[in-house]
Formats: structure tokens, sequence, C-alpha cells
């Protein structure tokens, strides 16, 4: 009898707990046919191809706490969030090469997974394999339909990284004053210019321009690279515009050049600028003249 | 079946079927508090760590982004996660020597024994100092609340910005890359790893236990996506007993390991590990007999090492450990240890070994499979062999004292969250020691355990 019960137990703890586990919740927000059309979502990173189905399990294991089951950033953690999640329903991203208002290209995303996003949440996943991270990207795409609808945009084409001079670290400043980049980032890249505690993002939430000066790294990379990206694609969804149609694809070097002076990290730009005594711009003084053809900076986009 | 079984009976059901239906609570343990995360996030099945989760404790609890230091908490933010398992569980062993039934002096039957009964208690608080600065405390109780420090340690986190230069001080878990102190299995007979354990019949050598926290100083260097990782350590041969109370001896622990992209199949790692060191047996005495703590001289020597395997297959994975272990022959003697707190053998001038006496030499084999269902079930099971290559005491059989143990079960979480963890667990274990009952036959144990595994 005691062999009889105990079998019992075991029997309908096993079947129970089975059973449950097994009934997962399913997302009413598209239909069955759609999930899974756009379960189909590939992507391609060099020769890797990716497979959103194959995501599933880790998108389960590793996103979904924040970035919720239907992806659109309501996940068990988004109340205690700042910045919140990214919501990947709308197809909108902030880390891209490709121009404002465009699609980020697979490797956008794929190098977004692994570098993570300073000051939120989404720390670095560089200890997933390229085909899991690719399976990833896939995933993330299967749920906007813009993904389905549209093509990336053409990434944007930069220029040879010229040679750190005083004359470029000059330029880039008065190009930091002409594009009123002072009005959000402050005078010294400390993030306190007379805009920056009136910035929101596109859901109206409040957001904080980038600080230079705290020695932490730019939100979309900190290669020379990725911060050249940054002012000429734009994050999207926040303040910061895209300013390809206002600089020279070369003279965004000197801008690069110029905020690497503002950043406390020992740097050939800052040793220039040292012994150039360069001081913080005044933003009510004329912008020199004999400073490149940029053009007014275009309005934060909100 | 009696009213009172199929009341159980029913109860039980009741249980299980609430449990079933528990949704999940949108809430944050400890660092899956600060940091947002979920426990998947960094554990396989929590306790054990994933990938990830390794490469945050290798960092020092860090994900090495801006949310490290604690000047990112809310000031009321404690990092303290209390752990217990309430559980029902039966334990049956074959050959037991009793004065009873069979009367005085006699008498091997076979005792089982069940009921209601709590784990012990853990109270784990780790994290930050400061950016990388990383430290761990955990008191830990039995299951009656007798409390000792399971771990306590500071380390500091990537000296001169290096991940290589890592330094912890402390009492701390062995950097094994299996590490018993995330053991997934709960019974009495698998909560730990026997390999680990395993000494010989009748040694007396407790000091190369590597599934024990330690107390020393440990180097560990790692790359930065975590796929290299080395360390070594410096430990106080007394097995993490704090107070000195062996003697003035020193073991070493080394490790190494090596990841590997298997593309689909995720990221494998072979290593290796070896723990060699002294440890007493000559314990000096005063006033008749009583111990001088940490004064015992008279070192012998011991080793263990072996390989580890981590190998992934899309949901099924398998962990292999391998273990050569080899004991002086005072340690195969008896020599070493003190049971209780008293001498039970005392290498003074004059003591000579058995005649024929060897140094006990032993090979250990362990094989843990998982099968991850989802995030929330895993079934697992884990075999292991234990085998004699040279008894110390060449009459012995040469399988005396050999341990093969099996354990299967699984693990339901049926809250995922980044605040609490839950679990249902199911295991059976079974166990046999060769030679080792009263009558000289084998020895067998079983143990069934189900039970709720929580932490918050």
């Amino acid at each position: 009898m005691r062999a009889t019960l105990l079998k019992c137990s075991l029997v309908v703890s096993v079947t129970v707990g089975v059973f449950f586990a097994l009934s997962g919740s399913a997302s009413a927000q598209i239909t069955r046919y759609q999930e899974d059309q756009r379960l189909g979502t590939e992507s391609h990173i060099g020769n890797v191809t990716g497979h959103a189905k194959a995501a599933a399990m880790d998108y389960r294991r590793y996103c979904v706490g924040c970035h919720g089951d239907d992806g659109d950033g309501m996940g068990a953690n988004e109340p205690w969030l700042d910045p919140k999640p990214r919501n990947f329903t709308l197809g909108q991203f902030k880390c891209r090469s490709t121009p404002t208002g465009t699609l980020p290209t697979d490797e956008d995303l794929f190098d977004t997974i692994a570098r993570g996003l300073d000051r939120s949440n989404m720390p670095p996943w560089n200890t997933f394999t390229r085909q899991q991270r690719a399976d990833l990207v896939a995933y993330v795409k299967h749920f906007s339909p813009k993904f389905q609808t549209e093509k990336p945009g053409t990434p944007i084409q930069i220029p040879p990284e010229p040679e750190v001079t005083a004359d470029r670290i000059k330029t880039g400043q008065v190009l930091f004053q002409k594009l009123e980049c002072w009005k959000c980032h402050g005078v010294e890249g400390k993030a306190n210019g007379p805009s920056a505690d009136t910035l929101q993002d596109d859901q109206n939430r409040p957001i904080k321009p980038y600080d230079f000066t705290d020695g932490t790294r730019p939100k979309c990379g900190s290669s020379d690279q990725d911060i050249y990206k940054i002012f000429m694609t734009g994050l999207d969804g926040t303040p910061m515009p895209s300013f390809a149609d206002n600089v020279k694809p070369d003279e965004a070097w000197d801008l690069v050049f110029y905020l690497r002076t503002l950043q406390p990290m020992h740097s050939k730009e800052r040793q220039i600028a040292k012994q150039l005594g360069l001081k913080p711009i005044d933003p009510n003084a004329p912008v020199p003249e004999a400073t490149p053809a940029a053009t007014p900076a275009p309005a934060p986009q909100q | 079946m009696t009213s009172f079984r199929r009341s159980l009976a029913s109860a039980l059901l009741f249980v299980f079927i609430v449990l079933g239906f528990a949704s999940s609570a949108h809430a944050l343990p400890a660092f899956a508090r600060k940091y947002g995360l979920r426990c998947s996030a960094c554990h396989e099945a929590w306790p054990m760590l994933n990938y990830f989760g390794q490469k945050f404790k290798d960092n020092g609890y860090q994900l090495m982004n801006d949310r490290d230091a604690p000047i990112w908490q809310n000031p009321s933010y404690w990092p303290v996660v209390f752990r217990i398992t309430p559980n029902w569980h039966r334990e049956s062993t074959n050959k037991v020597l009793v004065d009873t039934p069979a009367g005085p002096n006699s008498g091997e039957v076979q005792v089982t024994s069940h009921g209601f009964d709590l784990s012990g208690l853990d109270f784990h608080t780790g994290g930050t100092l400061d950016k990388n600065i990383s430290f761990y405390v955990l008191p830990s109780s039995d299951p009656t609340a007798s409390f000792h420090f399971e771990q306590v340690f500071a380390r500091l986190d990537n000296i001169f910005g290096s991940p290589w230069l890592n330094v912890k001080l402390g009492k701390f878990e062995l950097d094994n890359l299996v590490s018993e102190k995330r053991i997934l299995t709960l019974t009495s007979i698998s909560g730990i790893y026997q390999t680990y354990h395993f000494i010989p019949q009748g040694d007396g050598n407790i000091f190369g236990q590597i599934g024990d926290n330690q107390l020393g100083v440990e180097w560990m260097g790692h790359s930065v996506n975590d796929r290299t990782r080395v360390s070594a350590a410096l430990l106080s041969s007394s097995d993490g007993n704090v107070n000195l109370s062996y003697g003035n001896s020193y073991s070493g622990f080394f490790a190494a390991s090596q990841a590997f992209d298997v593309g689909k199949l995720g990221v494998d790692r072979i290593g290796a590990y070896a723990m060699v060191g002294e440890a007493p047996t000559t314990y000096i005495t005063q006033n008749g007999g009583s111990i001088i703590p940490g004064a015992a001289i008279g070192n012998k020597s011991y080793s263990r090492e072996g390989f580890v395997g981590l190998f992934y297959f899309g949901k099924l994975d398998f962990l292999a450990v391998t273990q050569h272990g080899s004991d002086s022959a005072w340690f195969g003697a008896g020599y070493g240890d003190l049971p209780g707190g008293t001498i039970v053998n005392n290498n003074i001038p004059g003591t000579t070994l058995p005649v024929g006496a060897r140094a006990p030499t032993w090979n250990g084999y362990m094989l843990e499979t998982h099968y991850v269902y989802s995030p929330q079930l895993i079934f697992i099971q884990r075999s292991e062999w234990e085998r004699m290559s040279q008894q110390a005491d060449p009459t012995s059989a040469s399988n005396f004292g050999d341990v093969d143990m099996y354990t299967i079960g699984y693990r339901y979480y049926p809250i995922m969250t980044s605040r609490a963890g839950f679990a249902w667990h199911n295991e059976y274990s079974w166990t046999r020691q060769r030679g080792t009952a009263p009558d000289g036959g084998d020895l067998s144990s079983s143990s069934l355990l189900l039970g709720f595994d929580f932490d918050f």
C-alpha cells in the first residue's frame, strides 16, 4: 500500500508539473497565421543566417523580462526601468548605420545585442554564439510588420578617418557651436545645456542627453566610427537628430575629434586641446568666420 | 487505500494544481532585482549558472556597464536573498545494524524513514561595494537553525582595468567549472557531488574536498568574453573550517578552461583542475591530551586532478567530470582528521604505518545530463562512479569502498521573474557502496524528495 501511495504521488506530481509547464500563453495580438508567417523571418550576418523560430527559447530566457512576450517593451520589469525597454513592434532603433527614419541593417541589431546599451538595463550579450545572435536578430525583426514590408536603409558611407590635427579640432569646436550641440550637451559636454531638462523621447518620456565628461561609453559604441555614425544617423525616437544634411562627411570627423576632447579618457585629441589651451565655447559669441559650410542644425526631433 | 491516504493523495493533488495555476508575479533575488533581469538570464536553471551568469560572476557580479556601481541603487536596496526548501522526503538504507527487533547485538535490517522536513536556510548577500570591488556573505544554517559562514569574501575585480587580474580573499567557492554550490539536485544522496567528496574507506583526509568552500586567496583571470578562464588559489588546509582548527599547512587549487563556439549547438567548454597540498597528521596536545588548535604538524601530501567538460546539444546538455585522487599512506591509514574535535590517530614520534600500508589512489567519473524543455522546466539525471585503483590496505578487496550513485528528477519553475525564485522539485536518488555494510556486503541507500525550493 505504501508503495502504491508512493507511485501515485510520483505519477500525479510528474503529470501535473509537466502539464502546466507545457501549457504556455499564446499572444492574442496577431493571428496564428501572421505569427507563423513572421516566425519565418530571417537575418543575414555574413555567412550566418538567423532564423526567428530558433530564437524563441533564448528570447524567453534572456529578453522577455524587459521587452515582453510581444516585443512591445512591456515586460514584467518595465515599470522599474529607466530608460524603458525598446518596443520592437515599432521597428524604430537608436543604433543604426542607416539614415534617420529607416530600418537598421541586420548587422546593426547584431552589434547592439553584443555591445549592450550603456546607461540602460541592456547588458552586453556577448556570450551568445554568432548563430544565436543572428537568430535573435531575426526574432527581434519578427515583431514589427515594418520588416515585412520595408527594406533596411543603405548604410551611410564613412570616409577614412583623417589624421587628428589642431585645426581639425578647432573646426570641430566651431561645428559644435554652430550645430547647437551645446543646447542639450552643454558647452563643456556635461549634459547641462539649456534644453537638457526639457527633452523628451517620442513617447513623451523624459530623456537625458549624453554626458561626455562622465567617462561612460556612448550608447551606440565608443569607437570613432561609432560616434561618427551617431550624429550622422541620429538616434531615432529621441531628440538627437541626424546631421547628415548639415555636415559634410569629412567635416564630421572634425566634430568627432572635438567631442573626444570633452571626454575624460586619455586621448591624442585631449592632448592637442591641452596644448592649444582650448576653452569651452561661448554660446553668446558669434560663430567664428572661416568655418566649414555647415548649415544650421535641424530642430531636435521629438 | 485507507481514507487517510486518499486524503493525503487528494491534498497533494490540490497543492500541485494550485501550483500549476499560479500566475507569474511581475515583481525582482538580489542581482536580478539590481539589474532587472530574470533568473533565467544567468541560470540555466537556478542555482546552476549558464555562460552569461558565469561571466557575470567572473566580472565580480558586474554586467560591465554603468549600472554596476552601487550608487545606481535605491538607498534602501539591500542585496539579501534567503533560500530554503520545505519538503517531504523518504530515506531508505538496505543494511543497518540494529538492536531491535532481532534483539541486542544483532540484526541487520532495512530502515526506511519518511516525513515532512526542512532544508537548511541560506542567507545570500553579495554584489559590489564600488565599481570593481565585489563581495559575498553567506550565513548558512542546518535545519535546526545552527549557523555558520558558508561563504565570505571580498574581491578586487579588473585590477588595472584588466579582466586577467582579479583577487579574492576569504572563504569562497572554488573555481570549479562544475560547481557543487550550483547543484541542481537536493536529496540526501545527490545534494553533493560524490566525486568531489570521495575518500577511501578509513582514510583520514578531509582536506581535499573540492566541493566545499575553502579559506584562502584566489587569483582569477579571464578573457573579455569569458571564453578563456584561469585561476589559482592558495588555501588553508582546513576544509573551510575557521579558527585555524588544524595546522599551518596549505593547499593549492588550479583551474583552467576554454569555451568553443559550436554554432547552432551553442558554446561548449572543456577544462582541467588540480588540487595539491599538504595537511597535518600530528596533533600537539597539552593538559592531558587537549589539542592546541592550529599547531598540528607532520604534514602529508595529497592531490586531486581531473578534467571537466560542458557540452550543449540544443536543449540537451552534458556535464562531465573526471578525477584522479591520491593520498599519502598516512591519510590512507586514518591519520589526519579530527572527527568531533578528537584525535583518532595521532602521528606522534615513533608511530609507524601498518605493515604494507600504501598510498591509496582512485578515479572518479561523473556525468550529469539536463534536458531544458524551457527555462521553466528542466529534467536532470546524474550518474557517478568512484573506483579505487589502489587500496591503502593491500588486504582489502580491490573494489572495497567503490561508490555508484544515480539520480533522476526534474525542477519546474512556475514563476520566472526578476524578484523571486520558486521551484517544484521532484527527485529520486540511489547509491551503493561496495563492502561497507555491517556484514561486509554492499550498502545501498535511496532517497526520494518532493519539495518547494524557493528564494526571495
